[in-house]
């Protein structure tokens, strides 16, 4: 077995083969969702639930299908933000859990680290489903899957992820995913949404889009919350678009075959112009949610396996 | 090209002594078309050139001025483009950097079209706007910096009122970095300075006058310095006034860091006691300081510290002034006295009259990037023809321009500009 943990919390940490057996499996599952075979039962009389205490129609429902694909028994809690905001409160969750005989649980939590204090209290395997602006380790994988299938390889690219680096786990998940693999990765934004000592983490930062683009292979956007507006890390969102949202223009800096992407929900005119993003043959963001289910079932596979071979 | 095919014939200025960076000596300069073509020991003289002799004449760059309020847009009662256009042509001055908090405050890219263009319509006046750091100049979310930057704003500043919160400034430095701008601070704790009308001092305190720390410059200052460390952004603090916080910028540049600053002639010419009996024209923002802080300025100016001497031009009308002390608006215009307080320095034996020439113009261009502020050849002609011995007297009410609040009148000055040329063509004298 190639992936040697009880959970998946994080993608800082992991080995390349153990992305590469992720990335293999999730690859076989892409074909077999396309066959339109009939549910497999590596999961039957599994419980899986979806513990969201931020609201992800897109996520959970990604992870509701992956669990029923595999024939698990899907159960989705959503818990409110205001009545879970002590760290005691989360525990009580997870005894409550417990109880219930969880096998697979899947936590999206606005704290960084919640889902790692929650797999500490609970039996089950805890799967991250982005917590704060810590990881989104499941989107990093899709993403990965995304442009092998499209690329042919991951290692060796560079990659520009562009946009509100701060407050963005998808690309914390995306820089340690990549830069394992041997990436050339780019930061690119204004310097108030640039996190600290971000060069330490391996990767180069630009504050001008035109370097940071040049021979890239691929340029992930990320969102930008209309809040970091209201906070004056950014000024306006015209000044947001001139300078740094992707347009035909600006896409134009990186290599002539590079392949736009965009972790949803995409802000249309702020960080990313539908010219861009709706061009089949340029832009990924359609392929990366079918990738999606395909990367949480092989997570799920994978997790549930090693649960099996632990049981007395 | 014949010279009747010129639109304007040449100027040549004669046996004149020419002063620039780099440049010092007696001899000839010659305009041609808007530019300087040549200077040196002896040139030819063209048919039909205008000729400009003086003896005992100094010619150098018009001046570069980092830092003028114009009143307008939104207070034209107490000055206008026009009317600061001339009392800086009449002070030497061919390029001017405009502060942002004006009505409506410069924070679209609009307004920085509009002062630039107005600028233009002066003819004598090349007029560069500052962006206003913050929506409104209000200090609380910033302006479209980049907007403001690609429009031709030069550097970005909240005018007199300083980024009080440190938060809001580190975002500044920050933000700016990246469009390779400065920010220029209003150094003066704002919590420290609310309500003060005159530096914190005997004096003040034998006039019943609020008082202002001189320690309120070098929080901030300190302040500053820091952010611009952590951001790696660049700051310049404008018209400094003390001692402290000159040696906070002092050590900042040795250790490298991208700190400037500037300072006006009231605050090395004169001290806390020309507020004499309650003068508000004395009254000014940072606040007229003790001797010694005049000294230190005066000191700074002479080792390097200071990069360039502003005007710090702010008009104010009779109105604004004629009020008690406390209540009376603060600031002082300066734009026609700029040249000749400056050269009070060079009279006292503190400062050469090269450096002195280099504190008004080439060194202010080259901390925002201008090509302007030296006498090169194939560079637009902006000049300044003066005589460094010569003898006026300020007095209000008389000077070039609409507003007459100065903080020097009655004062003598030695130093007296003959004529100004735009892009060679004469705009004063």
């Amino acid at each position: 077995m190639f992936y040697s943990q009880k959970h998946m919390l994080q993608i800082e940490g992991l080995h390349p083969p153990e992305i590469g057996h992720l990335l293999d499996l999730a690859e076989s599952y892409v074909l077999l969702n396309r066959s339109g075979k009939a549910q497999r039962d590596l999961l039957r009389g599994r419980t899986l639930i979806n513990l969201f205490f931020e609201d992800s129609t897109r996520t959970r429902t990604s992870f509701e299908l992956a669990g029923k694909r595999l024939g698990a028994d899907v159960i989705n809690m959503s818990v409110s933000t205001s009545s879970v905001n002590k760290g005691e409160t989360l525990l009580d969750t997870a005894w409550t859990l417990n109880a219930m005989h969880c096998d697979l649980l899947v936590v999206r939590h606005a704290q960084s680290g919640a889902p790692a204090l929650l797999a500490q209290k609970v039996d089950a395997a805890v799967i991250n489903a982005g917590d704060g602006t810590h990881e989104h380790p499941t989107q990093a994988l899709l993403d990965a899957l995304t442009i092998r299938r499209r690329k042919g390889r991951v290692e060796g690219l560079a990659v520009a992820i562009c946009g509100d680096v701060l407050h963005s786990r998808v690309a914390r998940s995306n820089i340690h995913l990549l830069t394992t693999l041997g990436c050339d990765v780019r930061l690119v934004g204004p310097p108030t949404l640039m996190p600290a000592e971000a060069e330490r983490l391996g990767v180069r930062v630009f504050h001008d889009m035109k370097p940071g683009l040049e021979g890239a292979d691929i340029v992930m956007m990320l969102r930008l919350q209309k809040e970091r507006m209201a906070g004056g890390l950014v000024p306006s969102a015209r000044e947001y678009f001139r300078f740094w949202g992707l347009d035909a223009e600006k896409l134009a800096y990186a290599k002539p075959d590079a392949l736009v992407m965009h972790p949803g929900p995409m802000n249309r005119g702020v960080e990313i112009d539908s010219e861009v993003a709706d061009d089949p043959a340029r832009s990924l963001i359609k392929e990366q949610v079918e990738m999606g289910v395909a990367v949480r079932m092989a997570v799920l596979d994978t997790l549930s396996r090693r649960q099996a071979r632990n049981e007395p | 090209m014949s010279p009747d095919a010129r639109s304007t014939p040449d100027t040549l200025f004669a046996g004149v002594r020419l002063l620039s960076e780099g440049v010092d000596l007696v001899g000839d300069l010659l305009v041609r078309d808007g530019r300087i073509l040549d200077f040196g020991p002896n040139l030819g003289r063209p048919d039909e050139a205008i000729v400009v002799e003086e003896d005992g004449a100094v010619l150098c760059p018009g001046l570069v001025d980092l830092r003028a309020n114009l009143g307008e847009p939104g207070f034209e009662y107490r000055e206008t483009i026009a009317s600061a256009a001339q009392a800086a042509a009449a002070g030497g001055v061919t390029t001017l950097v405009a502060l942002p908090d004006t009505k409506p405050a410069i924070d679209d890219p609009a307004l920085v079209y509009l002062l630039r263009s107005r600028g233009e319509a002066t003819g004598s006046l090349t007029i560069l706007p500052y962006g206003a750091v913050t929506r409104g100049c209000r200090g609380e979310e910033l302006a479209e910096l980049g907007l403001l930057r690609e429009a031709g704003a030069v550097a970005f500043s909240d005018g007199a009122r300083a980024i009080g919160s440190p938060r809001l400034m580190r975002l500044a430095l920050s933000y700016a970095r990246g469009f390779g701008a400065r920010i220029v601070q209003h150094p003066e704790d704002p919590s420290l300075a609310e309500g003060g009308a005159a530096t914190e001092s005997d004096l003040a305190t034998r006039q019943g006058l609020p008082g202002i720390p001189a320690a309120a410059e070098a929080i901030l200052v300190a302040r500053d310095i820091r952010l611009a460390e952590l951001t790696g952004g660049a700051v310049h603090f404008a018209h400094v006034s003390t001692g402290d916080a000159l040696e906070l910028i002092r050590r900042a540049k040795e250790s490298g860091l991208s700190v400037t600053c500037d300072t006006a002639p009231p605050y090395f010419d004169l001290n806390e006691t020309a507020i004499g009996d309650f003068r508000t024209y004395a009254k000014l923002s940072p606040p007229l300081r003790k001797e010694a802080d005049r000294l230190a300025v005066a000191a700074a100016l002479a080792d390097g510290t200071i990069d360039a001497i502003a005007s710090d031009h702010q008009p104010r009308d009779a109105d604004d002034k004629r009020l008690p002390f406390a209540q009376a608006a603060a600031g002082g215009v300066g734009l026609a006295t700029l040249l000749g307080v400056t050269l009070a320095q060079v009279h006292n034996g503190s400062l050469s009259l090269p450096a002195a020439i280099a504190l008004l113009t080439a060194r202010p261009a080259a901390l925002l990037g201008l090509e302007t502020g030296r006498l090169a050849k194939g560079t637009p002609a902006d000049l300044c023809l003066f005589h460094p011995e010569r003898i006026w007297q300020v007095e209000a009410g008389k000077l070039p321009g609409k507003a007459q609040n100065t903080p020097f009148d009655g004062r003598a000055l030695e130093g007296v500009v003959f004529g100004t040329w735009k892009a060679g063509r004469r705009v004063f004298g």
